[in-house]
């Protein structure tokens, strides 16, 4: 604790100044290196190996997001299977670095269509024209993607062709910029010319996205109810594009959203029927003039994606909880563990959850699982690796119930075994729901686009911890 | 991965690239081009094709331009020489009508890194500050910088830097910000950018239009100013208030650090900043991505050190997701332990108990050991779970609750006998070094009541032979000796055979050398024997504190916002000082009352006492501490572990006792003994005692409750006097107050004093407090007749002996004392 705390006063004396990004680089999960950026000059090339094996060394595939060799800090953060790493000092902010590779992994998404070793792979000279952008001298200068898309020259290559139904992976915004040979500048540096194809198809997406971290007591009483939810705005537009960056941007998007909709606790208002959040942030770009009067969002979308508004609600649920589980667990004189569960879906009946997993951990040494599943589409089945029995529902329609019997054999099991029974974890999406009840009233746009426009409005809601103590 | 036949690639690529038809097709030539990029990020080394690289920059494809210039700038260090020839390309380039080929140029040409091309650049790079786009003076404004730092010897400029600071008032805020940069690194050696009012301001007023990360190196930079008025200062903090609550993290966390640093001397102003930031920070902790979760929950643990029942309410926003990484769940466990109170004791025991089973073996060693550190407080309870988990016989489970256990007996010894009870069985499972270790060791300590020790030491001791490690051996010759303490006839036998192969056999000397000290000891008086190996125990009258006190904002507000609070050092830091149950309830700030009278009583008693007079750092309120100039300081750091301090003292102790008093003098130390007469006290609860005791800097260490007989406390401070600047002269001095409650005055002081660190960072250790009953209070009230004419002695030891410090120590502590017990009157 001393020598710790020792360290923390030697290194305050220097810490006033280099703060900035000395290399930028992302490697694979198998540790090859895809992109490799040195923004300050002088490091060792071994850096990136050094990483790799600080990464392997540790057991579990988690390693820490801070580790440092020297007086050298690794930042890193794990999306779409790969490292994004940024080396740096020890005075420096571990928010901006991290929400920087964020940024940076948004951005190439946005850029690349989709994020993966092969997507990194092929367009590596558009993110190296994108590092140079955003960083110079290891400091951040831009993340806005409206500023971005006026130097970014190279064409994103992508492996398949868009579809405008794989929604999932909206590679509009790469594929957008193959049209545009050369960009017009920003608005304070050259006059447009804009010899951008009109008429484009323009489409936005605004996606309701809800996380829910839910714990139930093995009473069955909900011990803790958490929902972090932000509204996601996606564009793509093709006149946004020259227009937007120009002027003030001649779009102006309008999110209506429940009229009922409030925020904090003392604001109840209405019937019960209140959409209600504990706290509630916006983008900065986001006009408030209408949103108390009407609750409608103002802005001047940009291209690519952005997050509108976060917000987050504690405890306590408008709505059922999702799921409830009913389990039974006993010893047989044979050493077998019996577990019967029953899930029960409390959607409203027409909806449905999709890619339902639960996972219960059983007792070590588990040998083998036989099952009997109430339905065909279920399966099920004893990861000894990590010690449980995973059980998968591709498709959960509202308002019905599931059971499973598992018998395990376990051959050294005891009465002290069941502690190791649970909690059991679920994950889940539930599509076209939100926890909160928020909702999407309108989604208009002034004036009016030229040319067709798509508007989409979708809603989901994710688990991001469903855990059920048995 | 280098290709194979790395070689073959790079004489291909030349012929192509030298080809005129691939030449004059400009997609054909820049998909050669991108190639070569490609080559090169896989690792194969290709600046043989330096010059013709160089060749293709001359293009009006600006993709292919970029596209060279990534090339050039990894390889131009290697070819000084060619690239001069770069140079002209890219100052023609500096003229083009396209301000983005502009800017382009003047990015590479500074990044080519290149000592010699200097004079070749400055002429754009001054061009380029006046350049009518933002994007080319961006990129200039920096380039001075990297110019700079090319040539760190050279001196600076005085006209770009003039010229830089004009131009924090461009219009463009990427300019002011990236100007900030570049002035910071010019100017490193004269302690970056200078920070004035009309600077301040300006950047303050612009902060609005910079983008989040211009807002956090505006920020980050104006932490150095300090206001000339408290009015300026809570102008500036009011402006910054909508900041402080961005949904940004990463503004946010800059926006803190800068109220911290400018209010650094306004306690009461820090405290309500972390308050407000605690709504945002938690936040974060719920941020889709795991990373940024991790640093907000490791700044939250910043926090709660200084405002420990801060995040109480929300104590279930840390319970862990169950997909989250290991190095997440382990620090939230850090952070439940902080919150548990009696409310939500039941609630985090059942969440920590369903981690205890994890797969992860280190996320179930971390809950273990989080219930442990709740049992100093709760130890019924967790007893409970860790004896349930015992049950599953599961080596690394078994290891991490024995572990736990040990640690937990030795400060609440009053868990002895539930742990005696679980241990049965426990060797069979146990695998592990630590764990083997722990078990020893309580098998020795507590071997009287454990029926099966013996059996258990037997069998290991038979299996000696093939044991690996010292460790157990070493502790297996210290348990089995202690055993054999007291339970001599059980014990000889096998004591002797351990003897005997560790003296005769084993070849390790530490091993051999324990041995034959024991056997030594064994020839000596059995008394002797005694002493040496069950001297050390704790004392179970004597409750330690638990709980770590409320720290300075002071002491973790230079690492908050940085990467040390992230590392792995810190974490141990942290779980070494693990907070307690009773600690969240009780407030950091001395209640309003209590500190008056004190700070009353304090500057009489300073006044009247001519040029003693004392200033309170830190903790101590403003009040305090702007009214009183005083040559005596007392401070808390560098803090004194309950450890060191049993040490020191039983150490200063011995000398007194040996040599007598005057002998002391010559090892430069002082130990007095006094009596003070304010016997109220002793009705005084250990919460009040210790509130009032930090709020002159003094630290107790542990507590007999407080109607116990003899009743004592431990304490230490280090006296801190600077009448010369130059060498600060400081002491240490450590005390016991006790009270034997025999009815005729035998009190003393004594006074001990060891070596201390001038001027090094405060920290205080961990406290552990026994929660008193505050109704044994009220019965005792009736009994205060007889016990008036009690006295308290105080002992205090002093190093290096200052006879001024201390008697001027001993008024102040007269005067808490004395305060305390009025206010029971």
């Amino acid at each position: 604790m001393r020598s710790s705390e020792a360290s923390i006063c030697l290194r305050k004396s220097n810490r006033g100044l280099s703060r900035m990004i000395s290399q930028v680089f992302i490697l694979s999960s198998k540790g090859d290196h895809l992109i490799y950026k040195d923004f300050r000059g002088g490091a060792g090339n071994d850096i990136v190996s050094i990483f790799y094996e600080k990464v392997t060394a540790l057991t579990g595939d988690q390693p820490p997001v801070v580790m440092n060799h020297k007086d050298i800090y690794f930042v890193h953060i794990r999306q779409g299977g790969l490292y994004w790493v940024a080396t740096t000092t020890a005075g420096s902010s571990p928010f901006t670095i991290t929400e920087f590779l964020n940024r940076l992994a948004a951005l190439v998404k946005d850029y690349c269509g989709s994020l993966s070793e092969k997507s990194v792979q092929m367009n590596f000279a558009l993110i190296y024209e994108l590092l140079d952008e955003i960083v110079d001298y290891g400091y951040i200068q831009t993340t806005s993607s409206d500023v971005l898309k006026n130097f970014i020259q190279t064409e994103a290559v992508t492996s398949r062709p868009f579809s405008l139904f794989d929604l999932s992976n909206v590679g509009l915004f790469g594929a957008e910029t193959q049209q545009s040979k050369v960009a017009p500048s920003s608005a304070a540096t050259r006059p447009i010319q804009s010899s951008r194809e009109q008429g484009g198809k323009s489409e936005i997406f605004v996606d309701v996205i809800e996380r829910m971290t839910v714990v139930i007591g093995s009473n069955g009483l909900l011990m803790k109810a958490d929902v972090e939810g932000e509204i996601r705005v996606k564009c793509y537009m093709p006149s946004c594009s020259v227009w937007c960056v120009c002027a003030v941007s001649l779009t102006e998007m309008r999110i209506g959203l429940n009229e009922e909709f409030s925020i904090g606790k003392s604001q109840l208002r209405g019937y019960g029927a209140a959409v209600r959040v504990d706290e509630c942030s916006f983008h900065q770009a986001v006009r408030l003039d209408e949103f108390d009067s009407h609750r409608i969002l103002r802005l001047c979308p940009s291209q690519g994606e952005q997050t509108v508004m976060q917000y987050q609600l504690s405890d306590d649920l408008p709505s059922a909880l999702p799921f409830r589980l009913f389990p039974t667990i006993e010893r047989d004189n044979g050493g077998r563990l019996l577990m019967y569960m029953k899930l029960r879906c409390d959607l409203p009946p027409k909806s449905a959850a999709i890619n339902v997993c639960a996972t219960i951990p059983v007792p070590k040494g588990s040998v083998s699982l036989s099952q009997e599943l109430s339905s065909p589409d279920q399966s099920a089945e004893l990861k000894p690796q990590s010690r449980a029995v995973v059980w998968q529902i591709a498709r959960f329609a509202g308002g019905t119930q599931l059971s499973a019997l598992f018998k395990l054999e376990v051959p050294s099991l005891s009465s002290a075994s069941m502690l190791e029974v649970g909690p059991v974890g679920l994950s889940f999406e539930l599509p076209k729901i939100t926890a909160t009840g928020l909702q999407i009233r309108f989604l208009r746009l002034s004036p009016i686009q030229p040319g067709p426009s798509q508007r989409w409005v979708r809603y989901v809601t994710h688990s991001d911890s469903y855990t059920i103590r048995i | 991965m280098p290709y194979l036949g790395g070689e073959e690639t790079v004489r291909e690529l030349r012929r192509a690239l030298s080809n005129p038809n691939v030449q004059s097709d400009p997609l054909r030539y820049r998909n050669t081009i991108l190639k070569v990029i490609r080559t090169m990020s896989q690792g194969v080394d290709v600046s043989g094709l330096f010059s013709e690289m160089v060749k293709a920059c001359a293009t009006v494809d600006v993709v292919q331009k970029k596209l060279v210039y990534v090339f050039l700038c990894s390889y131009a260090t290697l070819n000084p020489e060619l690239s001069l020839l770069v140079i002209n390309t890219l100052r023609k380039d500096c003229q083009d009508p396209n301000p983005m080929v502009r800017s382009l140029a003047l990015r590479n040409m500074t990044n080519l890194r290149l000592p010699s091309l200097v004079e070749y650049v400055e002429q754009p790079l001054t061009a380029g500050l006046r350049d009518r786009a933002a994007c080319v003076r961006r990129v200039a404004v920096l380039g001075w910088a990297k110019l700079h730092n090319l040539q760190p010897s050279s001196e600076i400029d005085a006209a770009v830097v003039n010229e830089l600071y004009s131009l924090l008032r461009d219009p463009d805020p990427v300019v002011m910000v990236n100007c900030l940069r570049a002035l910071e690194e010019i100017l490193k050696e004269e302690g970056g950018v200078a920070i004035n009012k009309p600077i301040t301001h300006h950047l303050l007023n612009r902060l609005k239009e910079c983008d989040i990360w211009g807002q956090c190196e505006v920020l980050r930079v104006l932490q150095r100013y300090r206001p000339q008025s408290e009015d300026e200062l809570f102008d500036i903090l009011s402006l910054l208030d909508s900041f402080l609550v961005s949904p940004h993290p990463p503004v946010m966390a800059a926006t803190l650090s800068l109220f911290l640093s400018v209010s650094s001397n306004l306690p009461a102003i820090s405290l309500a900043a972390l308050e407000r930031v605690s709504g945002p920070l938690l936040a974060a902790c719920g941020s889709g991505s795991r990373e940024m979760r991790f640093a907000a929950v490791c700044h939250i643990q910043l926090l709660l050190r200084s405002v420990p029942g801060l995040l109480g309410p929300h104590y279930k926003r840390f319970f862990c997701g169950y997909a989250e990484p290991a190095y997440i769940k382990e620090r939230k466990m850090q952070v439940l332990v902080e919150l548990v109170n009696d409310e939500n004791v039941a609630m985090i025991l059942d969440e920590l108990k369903g981690y205890c089973t994890d797969v992860n073996t280190d996320t179930a060693q971390a809950a273990i050991s989080a219930i442990g550190r709740i049992g100093r407080s709760y130890s019924d309870r967790c007893l409970q779970i860790l004896t349930g988990l015992l049950g599953l016989k599961q080596d690394h489970i078994t290891s991490a609750v024995v572990q736990t256990m040990r640690d937990l007996v030795w400060v609440c010894p009053q868990c002895s006998d539930t742990v005696c009870l679980a241990l049965d069985g426990c060797e069979e499972t146990l695998q592990d070094i630590q764990g083997r270790q722990a078990l020893l060791w309580l098998l020795g300590v507590y071997g009287e009541r454990i029926s099966t020790a013996p059996y258990t030491l037997e069998v290991l001791i038979d299996g000696v032979r093939s044991e690996a490690s010292l460790g157990i051996k070493m502790e297996l010759l210290t348990a089995t000796m202690r055993l054999f303490l007291c339970r001599p006839a059980e014990t000889q036998d096998m004591l002797g055979r351990l003897l005997h192969y560790c003296i005769e056999e084993e070849t390790d000397m530490c091993v051999r050398d324990q041995a034959l000290l024991y056997y030594h000891l064994l020839h000596c008086e059995i008394e002797k024997t005694r002493e040496v190996l069950q001297g050390r125990r704790s004392d179970p009258s004597l409750g330690v504190l638990i709980g770590r006190p409320a720290k300075p904002v002071s002491q973790w507000g230079r690492c908050f916002n940085t990467l040390e609070p992230l590392s792995q050092g810190a974490v141990e830091a942290e779980s070494d000082s693990r907070g307690s149950p009773e600690h969240v309830t009780y407030n950091p700030k001395p209640n309003a009352d209590l500190s008056d009278t004190l700070s009353c009583s304090h500057i009489e008693e300073v006044h009247s006492g001519s040029d003693s007079a004392m200033r309170c750092s830190d903790s101590s309120t403003n009040v305090l501490a702007s009214s009183i100039a005083a040559p005596l300081s007392l401070s808390l750091s560098p803090s004194v572990s309950p450890e060191d301090f049993e040490h020191l003292w039983l150490q200063r102790q011995a000398l007194h006792t040996e040599r007598g008093a005057e002998k002391i003098e010559e090892v430069d130390c002082a130990w007095i003994e006094e009596c003070v007469r304010c016997p109220a006290v002793l009705h005084c609860s250990p919460q009040n005692l210790q509130a009032a005791m930090q709020l002159v800097n003094i630290q107790t260490l542990a507590f007999t409750p407080q109607h116990m007989l003899p009743w004592r406390v431990y304490l230490y401070t280090h006296t801190q006097r600077s009448h010369s600047m130059d060498a600060p002269n400081t002491t240490l001095i450590l005390g016991e107050l006790l009270c034997t409650g025999e009815a005729n005055q035998k009190a003393g002081v004594k006074k001990g004093t060891a070596d201390s660190e001038a001027g090094a960072e405060g920290k205080e250790d961990q406290l552990v407090r026994k929660e008193m009953d505050a109704t044994a209070d009220r019965l005792r009230v009736s009994e205060d007749g007889q016990e008036e004419e009690e006295g308290i002695k105080v002992i205090l030891n002093q190093q290096p002996k200052d006879d001024d410090a201390l008697r001027q120590f001993l008024t102040i502590l007269i005067t808490v004392l004395n305060t305390l017990s009025s206010e029971k009157d």
